[in-house]
């Protein structure tokens, strides 16, 4: 089903209209992004300013920033276009659901972990990563944020339109993002002690697969049982 | 086959029946319960290294598999939501819930009693210690949004959908925390051929996880029947039920 062309096409019509109305009517694009500097650089704050202490949790410190982060552009997922009742006109439409809750995903992972991962260059270096380290790093943030757009995308569609959905959608998601950050910080300070990272990383892009096969259809069971 | 499904899955139906089946649960959980805790108080030994200290076992472990135990049973009713739209499952999901939270806590406390004497510390942060507290937070999370949704059947399909990703996150969550740190005493009872514990401490484990499956079962059904009175308190026969009881005829 999903090979057929057309799909592809509407697949990238909803992703693109999500990024481009983001883009351009709102200030949603800043905050994961501002939340997950300002997350980070209160860490020296806390820890310590010397970079020897600070190196030794870089990876762990920038993933906690980075997972947050994610969790907390989840609520503007569905938001307004649950609201303005676009969602409902997308639904009705007759597009697979599949694709509406893929094209949510992507999106989101377009507009908050993309970002977050090309701002985690100069806040690793800043915290006095390595070089080897920092590609270990940059390359669990991308298969991981991909997992988290992914399971992320179908508990937001769980909370569409309830009060306060913003505060249940990170109760109810980080339970989810637990293994996804014990790999991922593993890897990266494995590699920063000399150990390969490699079973970390497969592990990491072993979940990414079963993210891609499951989440879409609780995703779209999710939004139709929260229109329907 | 169908029918029998059919018959007792009707809410009316479910609950006199259940009204029925609930004497002879307590009787049975009661004989369980008093024979399996003449075995742990009593007859079973002491252990050689733990002393009499290791006796919780007989509370932690059965608290630790019905967390599972409950969960599962909470994935099958979220399956017969999602596909049949079984009313009694929409139900029972909301019901049991906080009785598996519970068992989850349960577990918790008594193994952070139990690890007070033996490890010298309350809590460690060890990998089935761990993937037990996240189990707590799934459970309330399914909890926590049954409550956020006011529409009951919403909620109900909404909160299935959740626990089913919970279902396959449980041993995603176990391995990966085992990959993190483990310090746990490994399993006892799950060797087969050689469990690494005394027949005579076996035997009252199974019997008071028997034991704690009946109290289990006897707990929800309890709730399940609350809830269906408030289910249907609209329809005919809960009001002849209200009725009846007013005048005094039950």
């Amino acid at each position: 089903m999903i090979t057929d062309t057309n799909n592809w096409n509407t697949l990238f019509m909803l992703v693109r209209r999500d990024v481009l109305k983001t883009w351009r009517e709102s200030a949603d694009l800043l905050y994961p992004i501002m939340f997950f500097v300002l997350v980070t650089i209160l860490f020296p704050f806390a820890l310590s300013p010397e970079t020897l202490v600070l190196r030794s949790f870089a990876g762990g410190l920038l993933w906690i920033a980075a997972l947050l982060a994610m969790s907390v552009s989840l609520e503007n997922l569905f938001k307004t276009d649950y609201s303005s009742g676009a969602l409902e006109a997308i639904v009705l439409s007759g597009v697979p659901l599949l694709l509406v809750g893929l094209a949510k995903a992507i999106a989101n992972w377009v507009l908050s972990g993309l970002p977050i991962i090309i701002l985690a260059i100069p806040l690793a270096l800043s915290l006095g990563i390595d070089t080897f380290s920092l590609s270990i790093l940059l390359l669990s943030l991308t298969l991981g944020s991909v997992t988290i757009s992914l399971i992320g995308t179908s508990i937001g569609a769980l909370s569409v339109g309830l009060r306060s959905a913003g505060m249940l959608i990170i109760v109810l998601a980080l339970p989810f993002f637990i293994p996804i950050l014990i790999f991922g910080a593993v890897a990266t300070s494995n590699s920063q002690t000399g150990l390969i990272p490699e079973a970390e990383l497969y592990f990491l892009a072993g979940l990414l697969v079963l993210a891609v096969t499951l989440t879409p259809w609780a995703t779209a069971s999710a939004i139709r049982t929260r229109l329907g | 086959m169908f029918r029998f499904f059919y018959h007792y899955s009707s809410l009316r139906n479910f609950y006199f029946f259940s009204a029925k089946l609930t004497p002879f649960l307590i009787a049975v959980f009661l004989a369980f319960l008093i024979y399996s805790l003449y075995g742990a108080l009593i007859s079973a030994p002491a252990d050689y290294q733990q002393g009499d200290s290791f006796r919780i076992i007989y509370v932690h472990v059965p608290s630790a598999w019905m967390s599972l135990l409950v969960y599962m049973a909470m994935g099958l009713s979220a399956v017969s939501v999602l596909v049949w739209r079984v009313k009694l499952a929409e139900i029972t999901l909301g019901a049991i819930a906080p009785i598996g939270a519970t068992f989850t806590l349960a577990a918790l406390i008594t193994g952070s009693i139990w690890g007070k004497p033996m490890w010298g510390t309350w809590w460690e942060w060890d990998a089935r210690l761990t993937s037990e507290l996240v189990l707590l937070f799934l459970y309330l999370g399914v909890i926590a949004l049954l409550k956020a949704i006011d529409d009951r059947r919403t909620g109900a399909r909404s909160a299935s959908i959740l626990c089913l990703i919970g279902i396959i996150n449980i041993p995603i969550v176990h391995y990966s925390v085992e990959w993190w740190n483990t310090l746990h005493q490994g399993p006892t009872v799950s060797k087969f051929d050689s469990p690494s514990i005394h027949i005579d401490m076996l035997i009252p484990l199974l019997t008071m996880t028997v034991a704690f499956m009946l109290y289990f079962a006897i707990i929800s059904l309890y709730r399940i029947r609350s809830a269906i009175l408030v289910y249907d308190k609209e329809t005919q026969w809960v009001k002849d039920l209200i009725k009846r009881n007013e005048r005094g005829q039950i």
